[in-house]
């Protein structure tokens, strides 16, 4: 508790207000097409959502991220959190609601302003790495970088020192196809590092990879974490790579946040059934190790 | 049988349209003609200029470095000898001409419009019964006016294989956009790259191996048209096997369709090879 109320006193990096993301059900063109819908009119949402004519993906949301923390956003598949970070970089269109990286209100920018935005002020982890297939891991990781505009030697400068940086030095000159998944994705980590940008969002970078690799993974991003100190949304659907890596943590549920915590105070005083089911394996674990381990196991989750 | 009074023709009025065409736009016509007469001609006296052992060379070359297989490449280099030997090269030679001419043309209008085509949607729904005519109206039917508008000889049958051939390039520029990976676009514009760099530097790179197919589907159509063109006054194989239909000479119009046969398979099979090295490593 402590904690938030330091951290509470610096001012956020990135800042969500009341955000709404409804989309037009039966649309082929999902996200694209935008809505006109009035959010505060509560009774015609709903109304809508009943017939079948909407669907709310993101139901009023609202939280920060402080410098230096990660942010777990935690849900079930279908809750929203996928779209929830895509507003963040309007890869899909909000339908209300801002959004602030940086004091900068990204909602109202402009297409330019948007693309200057995304080149400088947040970078993204993708599920699927979203690597180009026709690239090396070199310029792969250097992608981003040539998008801006910087020199070769510059860019191929900093994508080498961020390989490094993930492990993989002797790989630039291989495709992304001759790489394992979890090799993949650690390019995938290493093109959004060398954007040196304040936000870096991760979309569940890990469940595509098999247990091991992704704890693995896990630890380099805590290693990296140490480092760097960004400032990390992290979406994920796992309660235990959650409880690893979070120092805070929302719990999603059909759009809407139901509880904003820490991963400790969510463990041990969920808001409602629905976060009670979801922690009930890992409060089971905890005391079962309690019992039988003492408790220096015990606290191991929450505290890293 | 089908009631009488309900037909109607546009013949007429079809006729009438190419006729006022040609009064009010003769200059326009012409000036195409010279455009893609000069062209031609240029493309022809290179195809000469170069030594017939070089072409040889050249297919062994480019299909060795993309397949590795020594026999299959050195048969496919030694393959055109076969035209030399029946004494047709140079009709060979004019005949590519025309391909490559309709080829080049093909390419520098169908790979910005499949362009478009994936880009606008209501474009593609206009665009695609178009090419659905293009390449099922009997060719016959729109030689007649290519040869009113053109004159007689290889512009017209530019033209008419044009028509003919442009539709897969154009198709399949499209379809390899469209079939870009959904993620990777987002990752790229995730990355701040703009509607031009997403194209440039993603979804043309990975359509690629697409438009490269279309660009052999092309010629091999071109090729096709060959023997059709030649009856508007093209000179070359076309006009052989034209000439030996008139006078029942099966053996030299077997000499002739085999040349054919040979470019076609040297063809497809260079082209081939270089779509296969633009395909993205696995």
């Amino acid at each position: 508790m402590n904690k938030i109320k330091s951290i509470n006193a610096i001012s956020p990096v990135l800042e969500v207000k009341n955000l709404w993301k409804v989309f037009p059900k039966g649309q082929r063109s999902k996200g694209k097409k935008t809505l006109n819908i009035d959010v505060h009119d509560h009774v015609t949402i709903s109304q809508m959502e009943k017939d079948g004519k909407v669907v709310v993906a993101v139901r009023d949301v609202s939280f920060e991220i402080y410098p230096g923390e990660i942010f777990i956003v935690m849900g079930l598949s279908g809750s929203g959190k996928s779209t929830l970070i895509r507003c963040l970089m309007r890869l899909i269109e909000v339908t209300a609601g801002t959004v602030k990286i940086n004091g900068l209100d990204v909602t109202s920018l402009s297409k330019k302003e948007l693309v200057k935005h995304r080149r400088y002020q947040a970078a993204m982890v993708f599920q699927h790495y979203g690597l180009l297939p026709h690239k090396t891991v070199l310029d792969n990781v250097a992608f981003g970088l040539k998008l801006r505009g910087e020199l070769k030697e510059e860019r191929y400068r900093k994508a080498k020192a961020a390989i490094e940086r993930v492990g993989l030095e002797g790989w630039e000159n291989y495709y992304p196809a001759a790489l394992s998944g979890g090799m993949q994705q650690r390019v995938g980590i290493a093109r959004a590092l060398v954007m040196d940008a304040p936000v870096l969002l991760m979309d569940e970078p890990f469940s595509g990879l098999d247990p091991l690799i992704s704890r693995q993974l896990q630890d380099e991003l805590l290693r990296l974490q140490e480092e760097m100190k960004k400032s990390i949304m992290f979406v994920t659907h796992d309660l235990s790579e959650a409880l690893r890596l979070g120092n805070r943590m929302a719990i999603m549920r059909k759009g809407s946040i139901v509880q904003i915590g820490t991963p400790d105070e969510i463990v041990s005083n969920p808001a409602d059934d629905y976060v009670a089911a979801f922690v009930a394996d890992e409060r089971r674990t905890l005391e079962k190790t309690k019992l039988s381990l003492g408790s220096k196991l015990a606290s191991a989750p929450a505290s890293s | 049988m089908f009631p009488e009074h309900f037909t109607f023709h546009v013949a007429e009025q079809v006729n009438n349209f190419v006729d006022w065409l040609l009064d009010s736009y003769a200059p326009v016509f012409d000036a195409i003609s010279t455009g893609i007469l000069t062209m031609l001609l240029r493309i022809n006296e290179i195809l000469l200029m170069v030594p017939w052992w070089l072409y040889m060379v050249i297919v062994f070359v480019v299909l060795f470095t993309a397949t590795r297989k020594v026999v299959a490449s050195l048969t496919l280099a030694i393959l055109p000898l076969l035209i030399g030997a029946f004494g047709l090269w140079a009709l060979a030679m004019e005949s590519l001409s025309v391909v490559l001419t309709a080829v080049i043309i093909s390419l520098l209008i169908g790979v910005p419009v499949g362009i478009l085509m994936a880009e606008i949607d209501c474009f593609a729904v206009i665009l695609r019964p178009i090419l659905d005519g293009m390449q099922t109206m009997p060719s016959f039917v729109y030689l007649i006016p290519a040869m009113m508008l053109f004159g007689l000889g290889k512009v017209p049958a530019v033209l008419a294989t044009l028509i003919y051939s442009l539709p897969p390039v154009i198709r399949l520029t499209n379809m390899g956009l469209r079939h870009v990976p959904k993620n990777i676009e987002e990752a790229a514009l995730a990355y701040g790259a703009t509607k031009w760099q997403l194209l440039k530097e993603v979804r043309i790179p990975l359509a690629m191996p697409s438009i490269l197919t279309g660009v052999n589907q092309t010629t091999m159509m071109a090729l096709a048209m060959v023997v059709v063109a030649s009856m508007i006054g093209a000179r070359g194989l076309g006009q052989e096997v034209l000439l030996s239909i008139n006078r029942i000479d099966i053996g030299r119009g077997f000499e002739a369709g085999l040349s054919v046969v040979v470019m076609a398979i040297v063809i497809d099979r260079v082209t081939q090879s270089i779509a296969k090295k633009w395909e993205p490593p696995r």
